[in-house]
């Protein structure tokens, strides 16, 4: 806002008082922090990357990197997704 | 069944200690076996507000240890005769507490209290874990003031996810908001978060409202709880919080600005 905007707003009377300041100010932090709270990064998700890594192996040779497992949060769910890049010349094992 | 309740609030300053010693000295006036517990080890003051720190011999630790009894440690308040302190070691570290000690002295004072009033102390440290974790009701203690509020949410979410009740899917924690050192001059002039604004972020029952005064500080230099001070508003508030919480319901006091001189003369009150 400008300097004479502000002067404007304040010779009306009508400028923004502190308190309702605050209290947008916290409604919008909390409403984040409370969205990030605990759940960015579940505590099982390396060790289902291992598992599910270690299941996939077993049939096609796959390299760490092409291999991935991420968890995206929405409103009203979370989207697990698994991201596998096979290579170009699929190497099945033989089955026993 | 004995009753746990932490006094917590995360931002340090807000009047846990001022809220704890009071609120368990309203719990022991109305006839409850009462016991307050300092948690904050290092950094202890319950015994000063309480006006025991020259009685104080023993503490939580040398109880956890085993050192001394659980009774030799518990000191007798002055004013109540259903209380009792338990203070925290002033030369150790706050990593002194074990979560099994605490859980052991806590279990052993259920025996004989009804209340069980953990002080704790700020941050979301260690201490502050071990006040939290075995509470079965929390006095969440917020100044009008976007810091303390913040800090209160976050509490509120450590409650919900970490404590012992969350941790084994009990039902959750009770609790109970208490807003301190609330001036309602500032709050109608738009200068201070109301009461409606700070329950409307926060989301959790409000216990009451204590409005800021100079009578904490006299309280405090004297070593008396505040809620034993004559004609004070604090006090008041103090006692009205206690009736509350036993389930009593009352209006909530000093919300509003206090009428001056002349408006009361002209019919106004």
């Amino acid at each position: 806002m400008s300097m004479i905007a502000g002067l404007i707003e304040y010779l009306r009377g009508n400028e923004k008082k502190s308190a309702s300041v605050a209290k947008e100010r916290l409604q919008i932090i909390l409403a984040h922090e409370r969205a990030g709270r605990g759940t960015a990064t579940p505590d099982y998700l390396p060790a289902l990357q291992e598992e599910l890594m270690a299941v996939i192996a077993k049939y096609i040779h796959i390299d760490r990197d092409s291999f991935k497992v991420q968890l995206e949060k929405h409103d009203q769910y979370d989207v697990l997704e698994l991201n596998i890049t096979l290579p170009d010349k699929i190497n099945v094992r033989p089955s026993n | 069944m004995a009753k746990v309740i932490v006094v917590t609030s995360g931002k340090g300053g807000v009047g846990k200690t001022t809220t704890s010693a009071s609120f368990s000295s309203g719990l022991a006036m109305r006839g409850n076996k009462t016991v307050v517990i300092d948690f904050d080890v290092g950094l202890r003051n319950l015994d000063l507000i309480m006006g025991c720190e020259r009685r104080v011999v023993y503490d939580i630790i040398n109880a956890i240890n085993g050192d001394v009894s659980l009774n030799q440690a518990l000191i007798k308040d002055k004013n109540c005769d259903n209380l009792y302190i338990l203070p925290a070691s002033q030369t150790r570290d706050k990593e002194a507490l074990s979560l099994e000690g605490v859980g052991r002295i806590l279990d052993e004072l259920k025996e004989s209290f009804d209340f069980i009033v953990c002080d704790s102390p700020a941050g979301i440290e260690s201490g502050a874990f071990m006040a939290m974790y075995f509470a079965d009701e929390a006095l969440v203690v917020t100044n009008p003031e976007v810091s303390s509020v913040r800090d209160s949410d976050r509490i509120l979410g450590i409650l919900a996810a970490k404590s012992k009740r969350a941790v084994e899917g009990r039902e959750p924690v009770k609790e109970h908001l208490l807003v301190t050192r609330y001036a309602p001059k500032r709050v109608n002039t738009g200068a201070m978060l109301s009461v409606v604004d700070i329950q409307e972020i926060l989301r959790i029952p409000l216990l009451g409202v204590i409005p800021e005064s100079e009578s904490v500080l006299q309280a405090s230099n004297s070593g008396t709880p505040v809620i034993h001070l004559e004609k004070s508003d604090v006090a008041e508030a103090y006692r009205d919080v206690v009736g509350r919480f036993m389930g009593e319901d009352l209006p909530m006091r000093f919300i509003d600005e206090k009428a001056g001189f002349f408006k009361r003369l002209m019919g106004g009150n």
